[in-house]
């Protein structure tokens, strides 16, 4: 009965933040402060994480297919694949609702718990568009972004590891990532990560928008809003790899 | 005026207001007293739309809020200001920007003529050059004004004021609360102002309504206040000793 109650919840603070924005330029100008927020400061820990993940990869890859069997290249093609068809878009993006999704439940928890929402309210702003309609729209544009920079940096990642330790060459890395190249599984990754992006950001929106206490509630929402996330981007990840792929 | 008829509000199993009918007249400090618990700041969230009432209407000048569609609540909204008890401003945002906020969202100034009037608002409460400050920055009393300035900000018909002294040590108390009175007179509007602070009641009530156990349990005038005989509002208002003095003094056994 309450997941009922919150999944009818969640329907109706989403037709709240997606209905008519009363000043489109005050939006767009906080749409462009999320997507700084949201989005350019994720740079770092994407990358970072990329790197090293493309380096586990090769790597792990290369000691377990030590066969003479095997082309060399199988590593640089493993690599290519598992980082654009799984790591990057849903290991990512499971990182990014441990970032953002904490935030922006925080943030919003927060200015539950200050009226600071009651008083958006009372001066007739749609407080639920305000407040969640431009970190929706920051993170549907720029996670794709982040992605497409993290799926780089992971195989430049994979590349560096596997010629840096010399258990694979230059040569058979990037035949590896060249062969049977199908430019979809780009296109399917970025279905996936604009499907998490709502996901995660609607999620936690949803959990700060409903805080009631105090500061130690504010800190229950971001907790809640990280796992259920990661559980909602764990389950529609299987929905679309059934749907997109098989 | 704003007139509240039959309202009743519940939470689950818990009765909280009952059958609650009052009126709000325009020029006037219009205060809801009452302990802690009696149901006085939901009555005035029910009163704005932060909660919907179970049974009840609430009329603003004649027409009911809460069979109003989403646009004229917005649009009545906008004639509404409110001080929160916490003054709830908004963090991110500086000093001049709280203030310019409804007029940013609401009006079609141009940016200078929002600056102004944010200065003008800023010049009544006493705040001046801290601009560019923010919330954290500024003491409760400033925050209050801060949170008054926003609330006169588009010159509002209705200002609610949740618990303003609450914090506050009682020489601001007085300063806010006689900058709500001057407020009212100046805007003619019809203020409402929750509280159980009685030097409050004493500076500025003219109409005052108790709520009590989530009734209303009485309203009157300030003087009616302090002669009435009706018991669970004297134990309410002459709870304090400086409160029987006043008594003592008033029917001159001082």
């Amino acid at each position: 009965m309450t997941i009922l109650l919150h999944i009818g919840r969640y329907f109706l603070l989403l037709r709240d933040t997606l209905s008519r924005p009363e000043r489109m330029s005050l939006y767009w100008r906080r749409t462009l402060e999320e997507m700084d927020l949201l989005g350019v400061n994720s740079m770092g820990i994407v990358a970072l994480l990329s790197v090293f993940m493309g380096a586990v990869i090769t790597i792990q890859t290369t000691s377990n297919i030590d066969s003479a069997w095997i082309p060399a290249y199988v590593v640089g093609f493993t690599t290519r694949q598992s980082t654009i068809l799984e790591f990057s878009p849903t290991i990512i993006s499971l990182i990014l609702a441990g970032k953002v999704g904490s935030n922006i439940a925080a943030e919003i928890g927060s200015m539950r718990v200050k009226e600071q929402i009651d008083a958006l309210d009372i001066m007739g702003v749609n407080s639920a568009g305000y407040l969640i309609l431009p970190k929706i729209v920051a993170s549907v544009i720029m996670n794709p972004f982040l992605i497409i920079i993290s799926m780089f940096l992971s195989i430049f990642g994979g590349w560096l590891a596997g010629v840096g330790t010399g258990i694979i060459s230059s040569e058979a890395f990037i035949e590896g990532i060249q062969y049977s190249f199908d430019p979809y599984t780009v296109t399917y990754a970025l279905i996936k990560t604009v499907v998490f992006a709502f996901i995660i950001t609607t999620i936690s929106a949803y959990q700060g928008y409903y805080t009631k206490g105090g500061t130690r509630e504010v800190g229950i929402s971001s907790t809640r809003a990280v796992v259920y996330s990661d559980v909602v981007i764990l389950i529609t990840n299987y929905a679309l790899t059934q749907l997109l792929l098989i | 005026m704003i007139e509240v008829q039959g309202l009743s509000k519940r939470f689950g199993d818990v009765q909280v207001l009952t059958d609650i009918n009052a009126t709000f007249s325009k020029g006037l400090v219009n205060q809801i007293i009452g302990m802690s618990g009696s149901g006085k700041s939901v009555l005035a969230k029910c009163m704005v739309g932060l909660h919907k009432p179970e049974e009840g209407k609430v009329l603003y000048e004649g027409r009911s809020f809460h069979d109003m569609d989403i646009e004229e609540k917005r649009g009545i909204r906008q004639e509404i200001g409110m001080l929160f008890q916490g003054a709830a401003l908004f963090d991110s945002m500086s000093v001049l920007e709280n203030v310019m906020f409804p007029l940013k969202m609401f009006s079609d100034m141009p940016r200078s003529e929002m600056q102004d009037r944010a200065h003008v608002c800023l010049d009544r409460v006493n705040i001046v050059d801290k601009d560019s400050l923010f919330p954290a920055e500024l003491s409760g009393g400033m925050q209050k004004r801060v949170g008054i300035a926003r609330a006169i900000a588009m010159n509002p018909k209705y200002l609610f004021c949740d618990e303003p002294n609450s914090g506050l040590d009682p020489q601001t108390s007085i300063v806010i609360d006689e900058l709500i009175k001057e407020l009212t007179q100046e805007f003619d509007t019809t203020t409402i102002v929750i509280t159980h602070d009685m030097n409050s009641v004493m500076e500025t009530g003219e109409n005052i309504v108790f709520v009590h156990k989530g009734r209303m349990w009485w309203s009157g005038t300030r003087e009616e206040l302090l002669n009435s005989d009706n018991a669970e509002l004297n134990d309410f208002i002459f709870a304090s000793e400086m409160m029987r003095i006043v008594k003592r003094s008033l029917s001159g056994k001082a």
